[in-house]
């Protein structure tokens, strides 16, 4: 099948790349693009361990086609951390022991972030249907609220 | 998994994409929220040769009410219908519905119509506009064409659409006052399709009586089940706890799962019974104006 050029902002970088239709959004980010922060876990759209923004909001990459990405924005967890400091929900995952493994935790902040951008409050109910999309399966969730509730909190003091 | 390989195809109308569908007939596929498609794509369940992608297709996301109808777009997207003001204010029923399918990033993708459209009984849209009386706006080469709901799904996994046409919108009558719905779904897990869901609508006059009522059964058979001998028995009869008892037991029968890993048929059939209760007394005192 023909390849067709598709034009992505990734972390506000313009990117180009020339791909076939089939080849899924994870695997140009990872493979195409270099930036192997995105984790393909299930590869079933379950496991949430390849959640990226797509135009502000929290998408399983795995489940979309890179051409279908083409002319939107995309940001990855390497798109957190900002001039060498680190994001709020990083931070928090950190302070916190929000990770043991690590492999879902990319997934994880990605969702987290989008939560606390439209609710920068949420409660630990809130924060947990937020994540239901996401599994982790060595820390357990408890620390991972934490680290959300540590996020929030620091957003919120430096708003 | 690396899905088959495909021509993708990205009509910017609704009538470029049915010319398309007319030329590639059966080897082309709507893609829309995609997150059934491109998993079935993955196992190699669905290999189509051309992809047409509608997601570009501008005035398919509405969420309106006119003429008597609220008119969803096909590619309104469940996030959006869970944030809509006039869904969480009118339709409890449809915000039930939208608040278990998949999970919330699934639901920044999944669109109502394909959830309609893929014809999967265990998808839980189904049921809820059984429940509603919907109709399916539909359009082909010859123009447009409503279905309603109770003629669209004619079998496992296929419905009434032709190859060559596409399900742009989706209306609902708009309920009277005194109307109530409800959604009632048992999941093992978030994500998990549903062991049974039940949907309930009804619109309760003077002294309790029932005036208007739609039960609709999530994957208890080969396609949505509507629970008509179940409305039948509460349909202008004093709705209470014994006639919701009967109601419950007649949707019971009506139901036709198969056992699998959720659970044998026994287990479904009742769960269809008791969530058929609790559908029908929550969708009443929502009927009464509260939550």
């Amino acid at each position: 099948m023909a390849k067709q050029k598709i034009r992505i902002k990734v972390n506000g970088a313009d990117m180009e790349a020339e791909v076939e239709p089939r080849l899924l959004l994870v695997h140009c980010i990872r493979d195409v693009f270099g930036l192997t922060g995105t984790h393909i876990g299930c590869d079933t759209t379950h496991c949430g361990a390849c959640t990226v923004h797509l135009d502000g909001k929290p998408i399983k990459s795995c489940t979309l086609f890179a051409v279908q990405a083409d002319g939107s924005e995309i940001t990855t967890v390497e798109g957190l951390e900002q001039d060498g400091k680190l994001h709020p929900v990083q931070e928090g995952f950190w302070q916190e022991h929000g990770l043991q493994c690590g492999f879902c935790t990319p997934g994880m902040m990605m969702t987290s972030v989008a939560l606390l951008k439209e609710k920068p409050n949420p409660s630990e109910d809130e924060i947990r249907f937020a994540i239901s999309g996401n599994l982790c399966r060595c820390t357990g969730y408890m620390n991972i609220v934490k680290s959300i509730q540590y996020a929030a909190q620091k957003l919120r003091q430096e708003a | 998994m690396i899905p088959p390989s495909f021509d993708y195809h990205v009509p910017k109308s609704v009538n470029d994409a049915v010319g398309m569908l007319k030329k590639y007939g059966s080897e082309a596929k709507i893609l829309s929220g995609g997150m059934s498609l491109i998993p079935l794509m993955k196992l190699r369940l669905a290999e189509p040769a051309h992809l047409i992608d509608i997601n570009q297709i501008s005035g398919l996301d509405q969420i309106e009410e006119a003429d008597g109808f609220l008119m969803v777009g096909a590619l309104v997207r469940e996030a959006n219908l869970e944030k809509s003001v006039l869904i969480r204010s009118k339709y409890p029923l449809l915000l039930d519905t939208t608040l278990v399918i998949a999970d919330p990033l699934v639901r920044n993708r999944a669109t109502i119509g394909g959830n309609l459209a893929h014809g999967d009984p265990a998808n839980d849209h189904p049921a809820t506009m059984l429940a509603l009386e919907a109709e399916l706006v539909v359009v082909g080469p010859q123009g447009e064409r409503k279905i309603p709901v109770t003629g669209f799904f004619t079998d496992l996994f296929t419905t009434a659409l032709s190859s060559d046409e596409i399900l742009t919108e989706i209306r609902i009558p708009i309920p009277p006052p005194g109307s109530g719905g409800a959604y009632f779904k048992l999941e093992r897990k978030v994500g998990d399709f549903a062991t049974a869901g039940v949907a309930a609508q009804l619109t309760v006059g003077k002294d309790d009586v029932c005036e208007r009522v739609g039960i609709g059964l999530t994957n208890v058979g080969v396609t949505p089940v509507k629970a008509e001998k179940a409305e039948e028995a509460l349909r202008g009869k004093k709705i209470d706890g014994e006639s919701i008892k009967r109601a419950a037991q007649l949707a019971a029968q009506e139901s036709a799962p198969t056992a699998d890993l959720r659970g044998s048929e026994e287990y479904k059939r009742d769960l269809v019974r008791v969530l058929t209760v609790r559908a029908l007394n929550r969708a009443l005192e929502r009927s009464r104006g509260r939550k």
